[in-house]
């Protein structure tokens, strides 16, 4: 097994490598000198002290730290959820760190795709209406939305679920219509906040193999925040939080290959229906 | 974001949640519905004193002898004890008053009227032969009595209905006798059924006779208590009444100072009263019906106001995904349109059925009006307005941050 896994990985580790580091790679992300100060009561907060940080297209980072380090004010301010108190914020060619609520709005809509801890899927809502969502709010007319949707639904292994409620779906494919409905508006790039933290491991490794799947066989760009090592190390980059400050770096010389792992993982029951 | 992707989103979030949604539409539902019930019940009771009023005559003006108040002595219109209007003076009036088309005397002799072994105690008039015309009052058998009867004070009588059906059950009473104080009078003819008037009277219990008759053999006395003047058009009653007036005043040599000894009744006036009564009584059952309404407005902005504390995770969600504060905003207060206006659509139907259900279950008069259909319409999407603005205000300012986090 241990063979196996030697063979395959340098070709995963160069492809990656090989977006990240080309010369001229696009970034996604530039934060440059991003401060995040929060007034609490009489108490300023220094959330951020000065966080630069560039991604590129196609890289696939993980951001760590502990809780407090930063890393979640990081991930609103890249979501354009929250706007930096001082540094600039140029997300995909365009400054965005002065934008209003609204211009952040459409900036959410079209640019950047959300996957959330807690999966946040509309309760009451089939699959399919729920990844239609964000088209409702992009004005895409409906035969297309549909046809998007089914597609991007398609992508995540959840072809003939699609008009199921949350409610009759298990976690990871919860978080499988919430990775499609992230997909359909062709973000930028794809933000994940803890996405396997509601879930088992090996629902965490499918997950994660849908993940290295979109960015290795279509380029997308993906930002993913967690505590888990072990989920950290399906990334191709690491970026570490302490203290509201970037403490670490670096790229994952072999990044653990998930669709390989549950190859080699035994077959389960599968009791999802 | 279009409008339309708004409407749609509004209706699905809705639909997730029927239950709740007819809830809170019931309030609105009861409150048109009464509105609309209240005011046709309130119309209904109007048309119909409007089409009683209209019965009693065509513009018509009502002259009776005396005054309220005559030299300190206070005594009801049309005392039999007065005798400040006489044939003479409605002559004039018929003669000189150009806005005057009808005049009819009217003199009143409670009598018996005997035919056979039956006898019946009714109120005889005495009336000129243009009677028919000034109180549209059709005749139903044989004829009305001529001038010619009038001149030459002629025993001829026409009978209402109630009389003709207690005195001559089953025959035809034209061109037989009745006794009335021992001197035969033969019937011309039956007056229409006209039923009873807005007190309650019936109108068909009496009989009508020459008044040159009535004074000289019935009463004995020349003295006229009440007479009704037709003008010649609606508009043309208040110009009637003042100049009668003044003609009367003329006629009976009163002095600038001096007070009428007569009194000149504009029914119109009379019809107006009544109107304005009902529509005082249309207004108070609207606006009870109206507070209902209020309550049911209520009712949304209380249901709109939980939802959106329910919601604030799918709102974060949805502002998270793209959606502008305005389109989160216009949602929520179309949801709030939504429920009131469909609300106020179905009770509408159900006001319609209930006005229709009244008068077959109650016995009560309606009419249902359009305006407090049009009026119920706007009534209740400005509720859903007014009501669900401050709610889907509170949605639109909600922090996505804070609202992804909400438990």
């Amino acid at each position: 097994m241990q063979a196996i896994l030697e063979i395959e990985r340098p070709e995963v580790e160069m492809s990656a490598r090989q977006l990240a580091q080309q010369p001229d790679a696009r970034p996604v992300i530039r934060l440059d000198q991003i401060h995040k100060t929060y007034t609490m009561g009489d108490v300023e907060v220094h959330a951020l002290r000065g966080v630069s940080l560039t991604i590129n297209e196609g890289e696939f980072v993980a951001i760590m730290g502990t809780s407090g380090s930063g890393k979640s004010t990081t991930m609103n301010i890249i979501g354009c959820l929250d706007r930096p108190t001082r540094g600039t914020y140029i997300l995909d060619g365009q400054d965005v760190s002065e934008l209003s609520k609204d211009e952040r709005a459409d900036i959410r809509n079209r640019k950047l795709g959300f996957v959330f801890q807690g999966f946040n899927l509309l309760s009451r809502t089939s699959a399919l209406e729920n990844v239609e969502l964000p088209m409702l709010y992009a004005d895409i007319d409906a035969t297309e939305r549909h046809a998007r949707a089914m597609d991007a639904l398609a992508s995540v292994g959840l072809a003939g679920r699609e008009h199921n409620h949350p409610n009759q779906l298990s976690g990871g494919q919860q978080q499988r219509v919430a990775i499609a409905r992230s997909l359909v508006n062709r973000p930028a790039l794809i933000l994940a906040d803890e996405p396997t933290g509601n879930l088992d491991s090996r629902t965490s490794i499918e997950v994660m193999e849908i993940f290295q799947k979109l960015n290795r066989e279509q380029g997308i760009t993906l930002v993913l925040v967690t505590h888990e090592p072990d989920i950290a190390e399906y990334a191709t980059r690491v970026v570490v939080f302490k203290d509201g400050r970037i403490k670490e770096d670096h790229n994952v010389a072999s990044p653990r290959d998930a669709s390989l792992e549950l190859r080699l993982l035994p077959d389960v029951e599968e009791d999802e229906d | 974001m279009n409008i339309l992707s708004i409407i749609r989103i509004a209706f699905l979030a809705l639909a997730r949640n029927k239950m709740r949604a007819a809830l809170t539409m019931l309030g609105i539902i009861i409150g048109v519905s009464a509105v609309i019930a209240m005011v046709s019940i309130g119309q209904g009771a109007q048309a119909s004193v409007q089409a009683q009023i209209e019965n009693m005559g065509t513009n018509l003006l009502f002259i009776s002898a005396g005054a309220q108040n005559v030299g300190g002595v206070r005594s009801g219109a049309g005392d039999t004890g007065t005798n400040t209007l006489t044939a003479e003076d409605l002559d004039a009036i018929r003669r000189e008053v150009p806005s005057v088309a009808m005049v009819t005397p009217n003199v009143n002799a409670r009598s018996q009227l005997v035919s056979g072994n039956l006898n019946w105690s009714t109120s005889l008039q005495g009336v000129s032969e243009q009677f028919p015309d000034v109180r549209k009052w059709t005749v139903q058998s044989g004829e009305f009595f001529a001038e010619t009867d009038v001149r030459t004070a002629a025993r001829v009588i026409v009978l209402g209905q109630t009389i003709a059906d207690n005195l001559f059950p089953g025959t035809d009473p034209v061109g037989q006798t009745v006794r009335v104080m021992n001197l035969p009078f033969r019937v011309v003819g039956v007056m229409a059924r006209k039923g009873q008037d807005p007190q309650g009277r019936d109108q068909d219990d009496t009989a009508l006779a020459p008044y040159t008759t009535v004074q000289k053999k019935i009463l004995g006395s020349p003295r006229l208590q009440i007479a009704y003047v037709s003008a010649i058009s609606q508009d043309a009653t208040y110009t009637a009444q003042a100049q009668i007036t003044d003609l009367l005043r003329q006629r009976h040599k009163l002095s600038a100072s001096d007070a009428n000894d007569f009194t000149v009744r504009n029914m119109t006036d009379v019809a107006e009263a009544a109107n304005e009564t009902n529509s005082i009584m249309t207004i108070l059952l609207g606006s009870i019906a109206g507070v209902s309404l209020l309550v049911g407005g209520i009712g949304i902005m209380n249901i709109m106001l939980v939802s959106v504390t329910e919601r604030t995770r799918e709102i974060g969600i949805r502002m998270a995904i793209g959606a502008r504060s305005s389109a989160v905003r216009t949602q929520f207060l179309i949801e709030s349109i939504v429920l009131s206006l469909t609300g106020g659509l179905v009770g509408i139907v159900l006001g319609i059925v209930a006005s229709l259900a009244i008068p077959l279950m109650l016995g009560w008069p309606t009419l249902v009006s359009t305006s407090a259909i049009i009026g119920s319409v706007l009534f209740s999407a400005a509720v859903g307005i007014f009501f669900g603005y401050y709610p889907a205000r509170k949605a639109a300012g909600l922090d996505p941050i804070e609202a992804l986090r909400y438990e």
